[in-house]
């Protein structure tokens, strides 16, 4: 059943990101991409990371891509059909490109092989089975990220607020009269 | 599924490469940036069950990395479509020589 489903996800998960990539309008390529979010939450939760899987769906699929949307919308993009794929020898390139980066990423991965990756995982699993049905899903999380990792979640707040600033002196008008 | 789930990691940034290399709809190159940092968290995640919860705890800092770069990387786009009234990245070429 594990097996089938993340095979189904797997499959909705690489066909949304070709959509992505070949989608003739730009809303076209978002709405494969939230497929494709989607799609990994189910795996997420496959890989009993509940939490991520609802943060995914909430964050990801969420605001995330309704705010590309919104910029879509606000620049007026959504019927522009051009095809603006690279194509000739850009195209042969990038092909290539690619290749060679998926070549070194399988072959780092098969010289690690199955048995090496599997090395003592059972018991990590289980300990970590352990901690969710003590601490919950969210408690298993939090409870590293308030203790170990403080420091690293203080900085991601700093770093959501310069963002924030960021964002709305960049996407401000400049030319008005009186504004500098 | 351990193995499954990294090579769908590898596919998905690889697809994610390819757009990122041969579209020029600024938004869509964006979508696809967005991709390549899914394939990833991904990996993270899968590998959280063999070596313990740090992986999970990548993928939130990954998650809230990609939103600021979103907020931001968006607003930069709508500053350049004020100026350009476009969003294909060939007409930003103030920067090639």
């Amino acid at each position: 059943m594990t097996d089938v489903l993340f095979v189904l996800f797997a499959v909705v998960a690489t066909g949304g990101g070709i959509g992505v990539v070949t989608g003739r309008s730009p809303v076209a390529s978002l709405l494969f991409m939230v497929a494709t979010l989607a799609s990994l939450a189910g795996i997420y939760v496959l890989f009993e990371a509940h939490f991520l899987a609802a943060i995914q769906v909430l964050v990801y699929a969420g605001a995330i891509m309704v705010l590309f949307l919104f910029v879509i919308m606000l620049l007026n993009l959504g019927h522009d059909y051009r095809a603006d794929l690279k194509y000739g020898s850009w195209f042969l390139l990038s092909l290539v490109v690619v290749g060679l980066t998926a070549g070194v990423l399988v072959q780092g991965l098969m010289g690690t092989g199955e048995a090496g990756l599997r090395a003592g995982g059972a018991e990590v699993a289980a300990a970590l089975d352990a901690a969710v049905v003590e601490k919950g899903a969210v408690g298993v999380i939090a409870d590293p990220l308030f203790t170990d990792y403080v420091v690293a979640f203080e900085l991601m707040g700093l770093l959501l607020l310069v963002a924030i600033v960021a964002a709305v002196v960049l996407a401000k008008p400049r030319d008005r009269k009186g504004g500098s | 599924m351990l193995v499954p789930a990294l090579y769908l990691s590898v596919a998905l940034f690889v697809i994610g490469t390819l757009g990122v290399i041969v579209r020029r709809n600024a938004i869509i190159i964006f979508l696809c940036i967005e991709l390549q940092l899914n394939a990833v968290n991904l990996a993270f995640v899968a590998l959280s069950r063999y070596t313990g919860i740090e992986g999970q705890l990548y993928v939130f800092f990954v998650m809230t990395v990609a939103a600021a770069e979103a907020a931001v990387g968006l607003a930069i786009i709508i500053s350049i479509f004020r100026h350009y009234e476009t969003v294909d990245v060939d007409k930003f070429n103030l920067l090639k020589w």
